[in-house]
């Protein structure tokens, strides 16, 4: 099995943690991973990515455009931003989120993130928008949209991942008391996810 | 034997815990800091590490311990270096007992720095030995090779990586501790002819170095990791692709669907593995260079053979055959790749060039301070103060060059570490109506802007130096100074007081304010830029990422006229626009105040700290 993952959001959004809960898992099951990600000035709000990937034959950390098996995408407009990586076939898996950049703020613009997500759907046949919004008021947190996006990505079968593998490296990653709510989240990322 | 899953940084300071470092001094960049960090996290009791106060302080502890035998590891950012390189030039020629590694982290883009230097260039003008890995394994690897070149011949030596191998992932192999290496240092032992550097020692020293590399070059030709590789059986007999450190890894991804093509690469680019290079070239019609910033494989490759007369052209940057600035990427690389042999890259991609036309505009999002981030108050206190006026914001290096986004404004320029100091000095001397301001993190005042306030003084200067205390180095990840009281041994000691040296400098105004506090800070500020000579003002408050917060403010949509002047004036990225209305995004809040002591009809609220 070969599986290469981008995972891509605004700086400060969390997704460093789901993918080093996706390295956890694959390694877990004895699957080599390499992975890169922003670290520096860009996660000061900039735009963050980060690339994995699983499997024996693989040299370079980075992946190539038309390559991706799977994007991850925290945010609409970092989505759109990382598709080319996307090769044919791929699943993208979208918070419908949308993080306004303080430039868009002072131009007033109304930046909601609806125009990429319709470019999405339109590109790409394979889609599972999450409300994230709506999610995390339902579940009562604002720190699971990981779990909601890693579920989904889980759960499409792109990632080659299984529920038990994810629950597995939560049990060992994550303190005990935010158990329960992440394994919320994967359930109900389930239901979002056709 | 086990594996572990580690970045590049961590799998280097993992490889100088194995090689039995006896002693870790650095000082934080992006992107070598985790290597230091690392090192302090999972250190043997007896291994030394500290944060110096900047890299020079670093190298020069580093070459007293390495005097003694101690095994040492230098650790710094590409930027680093420069202000290291006073004394590395000289310790080259003075030398070492113990194995001493400099580990210098390049970022070519570049993604976190001033400049796209090349630390390969700087190995060839300081005459230092270099080392560069490909991966996080190789990294692992080889610090404990070099390690062992350095106590062999007697240098100090580079160990180069980039930021793709620095701060990438990989599960490795790393050793158990049983296997570790320990080093007992022999002591220093006294001798003026061995640790003086005079004229006439540096004469014989220069001599014997030059000796030594024209050795190491033919040592390198065999170092197991200099790689010569498809000689036999390449699909492009008359072509090669020379390469080295990260890229060597775009490479071996590309060739996997181009077929195999004759291949070096360089593992020490200094001194160059001349007996290997002439094995890869001999045969060749062309050659291709894969390698990030200076074209120094490129030149080595041209220079041997004209020197052996080998009849093979060199393509790369000087050709402008690969693009000479910036980052390299996979499908940069595919690109100069296809285009030398002429074959066709592979296409994959769901988006096809129509869709990527049809792509709607993207938001830019360049990085900006924090919600909450006190420096923000700090700039916009002192831009309110000096409305109106000829002004000068000198910025510096750390969270607070951010400082210049819109609307804020507030950084006019920035050079390097500890630079504004100076620079507001030489505009105040040809510019005396200008009112001059320098600003500084707490950090970098300690790491290089001291000098600086020493000279405004002793010169005569009109200035303001503002000093904006957070309480930690934030840009690079909030690694503890000398203001913080903490060290990496994990000792809590006295803090060294910004306000006291200030004071014993001679300053006569030196404040110390809380930037939350706006009107006060107006006050200070206008009070201060009123004065002349040298006067100082410390914002103090910390920084958001080492504090707890719980409380966030909301506007009053009753009270609200919608004038945007919160947006407007302080761009903060919690204060976002829904629906056409001003809301406070409660995940980003960190009920600083800021904005609600700006609102004109006092509309925004909540419970904020005081
Ligand atoms: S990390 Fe700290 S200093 Fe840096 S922008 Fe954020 S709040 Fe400001
Ligand atoms: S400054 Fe006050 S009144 Fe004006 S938009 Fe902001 S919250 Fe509303």
């Amino acid at each position: 099995m070969s599986k290469n993952i981008v995972l891509c959001g605004v700086g400060g959004q969390g997704t460093i943690l789901a993918s080093k809960l996706i390295s956890g898992a694959a390694m877990n099951k004895g699957i080599p991973v390499k992975s890169a990600e922003t670290i520096g000035m860009a996660q000061r709000g900039g735009s963050v990515f980060s690339h994995l990937r699983l499997g024996d034959d693989v040299d370079c950390p980075m992946i190539a455009s038309g390559s991706a098996d799977i994007i991850i995408g925290f945010e609409p407009g970092e989505t759109v931003r990382m598709l080319p990586y996307l090769k044919k076939g791929g699943q993208v898996i979208v918070s419908s989120r949308p993080v306004m950049p303080v430039t868009a703020a002072l131009a007033g613009s109304n930046y909601n993130g609806s125009e990429m997500l319709d470019y999405i759907r339109n590109k790409v046949e394979k889609v599972i928008v999450i409300d994230t919004e709506k999610a995390c008021k339902e579940l009562g947190s604002a720190k699971i949209v990981n779990l909601l996006l890693l579920g989904a990505a889980v759960n499409s079968g792109a990632l080659g991942l299984d529920d038990e593998d994810i629950r597995k490296v939560i049990r060992t990653k994550i303190p005990e008391r935010f158990h329960e709510l992440n394994f919320k989240a994967l359930e109900y990322a389930k239901k979002c996810s056709h | 034997m086990h594996q572990e899953f580690l970045m590049g940084n961590e799998a280097i300071a993992m490889g100088a815990i194995a090689a039995g470092v006896n002693l870790v001094a650095g000082y934080p960049g992006t992107p070598s800091t985790e290597v230091l960090e690392t090192v302090a996290k999972r250190r043997p009791q007896d291994t030394y590490v500290e944060w110096s106060i900047n890299e020079k302080t670093a190298m020069e502890v580093g070459a007293g311990a390495a005097y003694t035998g101690a095994r040492v590891m230098v650790t710094m950012k590409q930027v680093g270096l420069n202000v290291a390189t006073d004394p590395l030039m000289s310790l080259e020629y003075i030398g070492v007992k113990g194995g001493m590694v400099v580990l210098v982290a390049d970022d070519p883009g570049p993604i976190s720095s001033q400049t796209e230097q090349d630390t390969r260039h700087f190995s060839r003008f300081s005459k230092l030995p270099c080392f560069e890995p490909s991966t996080v394994q190789e990294a692992y690897e080889m610090v404990q090779d070099a390690f062992e070149y350095s106590e062999k011949y007697r240098t100090p030596v580079f160990l180069r990586s980039t930021t793709r191998v620095s701060h990438g992932y990989a599960s490795i192999n790393v050793k158990d501790e049983g296997e570790y290496k320990h080093n007992k240092p022999e002591g220093f032992i006294k001798d003026t002819k061995r640790w003086v550097i005079f004229p006439k020692l540096s004469y014989q020293a220069h001599i014997n170095i030059e000796a030594r590399n024209v050795e190491l070059s033919k040592d390198f030709s065999s170092y197991p990791k200099n790689l010569l590789l498809n000689v036999e059986g390449s699909e492009f007999p008359k072509k090669g692709i020379a390469t080295g450190g990260f890229n060597y890894t775009y490479v071996s991804e590309a060739l996997k669907s181009l077929g195999d093509v004759r291949l070096l690469k360089v593992s020490t680019p200094h001194p160059f593995p001349e007996e290997l290079a002439v094995k890869f070239l001999t045969g060749l019609d062309e050659v291709i260079c894969i390698e990030e910033l200076d074209p120094v494989i490129e030149r080595e490759l041209i220079y041997i053979a004209g020197k052996y007369q080998l009849p093979v052209k060199v393509y790369g940057k000087l050709t402008l055959d690969v693009k000479n600035s910036g980052e390299n990427t996979l499908d940069s690389v595919m690109g100069n790749l296809t285009k030398f042999l002429g074959v066709k890259p592979p296409e994959n991609a769901a988006l096809t060039e129509a869709d990527m036309a049809e792509m709607p505009e993207l938001p830019v999002r360049p990085p900006v301070l924090c919600a909450g981030c006190p420096h923000r108050a700090s700039f916009y206190a002192v831009k309110q103060a000096m409305k109106g006026k000829k002004t000068l914001f000198a910025g510096d290096i750390g969270c607070y060059t951010m400082g210049n986004a819109m609307p804020l404004d507030m950084v006019d320029t920035c050079l390097c570490m500890g630079a504004g100091l100076g620079i507001a000095q030489g505009v105040d001397h040809i510019e005396p109506d200008t009112s001059c301001f320098a600003f500084v993190g707490d950090s970098t005042f300690f790491a290089a802007a001291i000098p600086g306030v020493i000279n405004a003084v002793y010169n005569q200067a009109d200035m303001t130096l503002i000093v904006l205390d957070n309480s930690t180095t934030a840009m690079t990840g909030h690694q503890p100074h000398p203001g913080t009281g903490q060290t990496m041994m994990g000792d809590v000691v006295n803090k060294v007081s910004i306000e006291k040296i200030l004071k014993g400098i001679g300053l006569e105004f030196v404040e110390t304010v809380n930037p939350l506090d706006y009107k006060k800070s107006v006050e200070t500020v206008k009070g201060a830029a009123a004065l002349p000579g040298v006067k100082a003002i410390i914002f103090k408050s910390p920084c958001i990422a080492i504090v707890k917060f719980d409380k966030s403010l909301s506007v009053d949509h009753e009270k609200c006229i919608n004038c945007r002047k919160c947006i407007r004036e302080i761009g903060c990225p919690a204060l976002v626009i829904r629906d056409d209305k001003v809301v406070i995004d409660d995940s980003l809040c960190t009920g600083c105040g800021l904005c609600s002591q700006i609102c004109p009809v006092g509309a925004i609220g909540g419970d904020h700290h005081e």
